[in-house]
């Protein structure tokens, strides 16, 4: 049964954020059921942490309507900053105190009640298995440690919805899986409701129930990630060819190729049954005498809806990342 | 209440990350010693044309003056690190207001400047004056009503600045006229006119003016009795205060 409308957490009604006349958010729905984990998936410059800032009242929506348990953001921000935790992209935490003491002012800015501060301290400190290190500077924490304590801190005051911009950005893939691990757990565990922000597909897929892809502040698919892959239909075939071009001329006539995309010299296309496929792209290929080097074939990920959806792979390989505003007015000039 | 406890809060962040800086601590015990001595022992008063006190003695309370102005302009850099490190996003999205938020760090600040101004007190044996415990507690309320706006027009520089460099070069501008036209170094009756009409705007007059009073008992003639002074001070504090509310606020 589909629960009702004032039962989210999240409820987002054509929200829309402009800086000057770009359009950084345009127009986005969607809302969020108690105890989801939600993604926004997309590049950099999609708007995602534009629109996670809205939801956190650092920035006023320029249109529409975003509530947070039913409170309007934009008209009871103080309100809605009680009960919010956010983790932020950036650190944001003072590193000259311990990690129980940057929880302690936390739990006093948030108002915890005195009484029960010790223990929830304690509580979200085993959360993150970081009691035995609580009482160490925090210049002294790892990269993951700093991350981990920012997400304790984000719980300290009981929200109803927890933020994460980029949750595991900037960190090694050890300590991403680390990260992932604690976020499953929380959701499991906790049944905590978090909003999270992500331009890593495998993060997306791995934490959310349901994923929102959002590309040039739009949201361009929004469902479980096992259904979004599904409606891809198929199995992915990638072909590495010199002869990129012709080949793509040639299968775009056949059938049962669905979706066929060029990009950095590979093909990548969409097909039913992939293994039968596989051999007659080989005869196809060798019949007009083009050579393939290389040729593989897998299951459709995030990163294949994303290209389906936008004619573009999520991350532009060997380019140069750009962040915030910056990447979102690279957008337009584009 | 949750106001009241998020400026404790703050004020215990500000007091708690200064008592951890160990060559701060250090550095507030030498500069002072540098003014007393090196400074003091160079310049005689006669022709300065007050008789009753020497020269270090003159200064002395100049020192502490000017000990509290430049800690408390210093403790604006405390915005500007916490924008550089992220931690300002923490405090603004905290359910409490700027104003709270300002005065917290403002308390916080102040009460550092106070810290390091009474240090300079550990020295009147060496200008060989007494001071009893009785003339440091009077002392401590006029270095704070000193400090409250010095740090509030910190802050207001620094949330107004884009980088620690900018500020840094702010800072001198304001630091140095504020010291030299107090009359922390020399009488102001030796200005000419003009001057002296500059010095009656700078805060730092009265508050220099208080402390000899208090210090320096009754072998200073004041500018103004004590009163008007602290009255002055008052002022210039509520006015600063709400500058850097207003200012505080504003951003983004």
């Amino acid at each position: 049964m589909k629960p009702m409308r004032s039962e989210s957490v999240i409820e987002v009604r054509d929200l829309t954020k402009n800086f000057g006349n770009l359009v950084a958010v345009n127009k986005l729905n969607f809302s969020v059921q108690p105890g989801e984990v939600f993604g926004l998936l997309g590049p950099n410059g999609a708007g995602k942490t534009t629109t996670l800032s809205m939801l956190c009242t650092i920035l006023k929506p320029t249109s529409g309507v975003a509530l947070v348990n039913g409170i309007d953001v934009a008209k009871h921000p103080s309100q809605v900053r009680q009960i919010i935790g956010i983790v932020f992209q950036e650190p944001s935490i003072d590193d000259r105190l311990t990690g129980r003491e940057n929880l302690e002012m936390h739990a006093n800015l948030y108002g915890v009640p005195r009484s029960e501060q010790k223990m929830r301290i304690n509580e979200v400190l085993r959360l993150v298995e970081l009691e035995d290190k609580a009482d160490l500077l925090m210049r002294t924490y790892s990269g993951g440690m700093r991350r981990r304590l920012e997400i304790a801190r984000g719980l300290i005051h009981y929200p109803k919805a927890l933020f994460l911009d980029e949750p595991t950005i900037g960190l090694d893939p050890q300590t991403r899986e680390h990260i992932w691990s604690y976020i499953i757990e929380l959701s499991r565990r906790e049944n905590i409701t978090m909003i999270l922000t992500t331009h890593y597909m495998e993060e997306a897929d791995k934490l959310c129930n349901r994923v929102a892809i959002i590309d040039y502040g739009r949201i361009i698919a929004l469902d479980e990630p096992k259904r979004l892959k599904e409606g891809m239909e198929g199995d992915v075939i990638s072909v590495r060819t010199s002869a990129a071009k012709e080949l793509a001329e040639k299968l775009n006539e056949i059938t049962w190729v669905k979706d066929l995309k060029q990009i950095n010299g590979k093909l990548k296309l969409v097909v039913k049954n992939g293994n039968a496929t596989l051999p007659r792209i080989v005869e196809i290929a060798a019949a007009s005498g083009i050579r393939i080097e290389s040729m593989s074939i897998r299951q459709p990920t995030l990163e294949d809806v994303f290209l389906h959806f936008t004619g573009r792979e999520i991350r532009t390989e060997g380019g140069e990342e750009y962040h915030g505003l910056a990447a979102i007015k690279r957008r337009s000039i584009r | 209440m949750s106001e009241l406890r998020g400026i404790y809060t703050l004020w215990l962040r500000e007091v708690k990350r200064y008592g951890r800086e160990k060559s701060r601590l250090i550095s507030s015990f030498i500069q002072p010693l540098l003014w007393l001595v090196i400074f003091g022992s160079g310049m005689r008063l006669t022709s300065l044309g007050v008789t009753s006190v020497n020269y270090q003695q003159f200064i002395f309370p100049g020192i502490v003056g000017q000990t509290l102005l430049f800690t408390s302009m210093f403790m604006g850099i405390s915005v500007i690190w916490d924008r550089e490190f992220g931690f300002l996003k923490e405090i603004l999205v905290a359910p409490i207001s700027r104003v709270s938020v300002f005065v917290g760090k403002m308390l916080g600040g102040s009460t550092d400047a106070v810290i390091q101004g009474s240090f300079v007190f550990v020295f009147s044996f060496l200008v060989s004056i007494r001071v009893s415990v009785g003339v440091f507690l009077f002392s401590v309320p006029i270095m704070l009503l000193i400090t409250f706006g010095m740090v509030s027009i910190g802050l207001t520089l620094a949330s107004l600045m884009e980088s620690l460099e900018s500020f840094g070069v702010i800072q001198t501008f304001v630091n140095l006229p504020l010291f030299f036209l107090s009359g922390a170094l020399f009488p102001l009756a030796n200005f000419p006119k003009w001057l002296s009409w500059v010095s009656v705007i700078d805060p730092l007059t009265y508050g220099v003016d208080a402390l000899r009073i208090i210090i320096l008992r009754g072998a200073w003639t004041p500018i103004l009795p004590l009163q008007y002074d602290v009255l002055a001070l008052i002022v210039f504090d509520v006015a600063m205060i709400s500058v850097g509310t207003v200012i505080f606020g504003r951003r983004r």
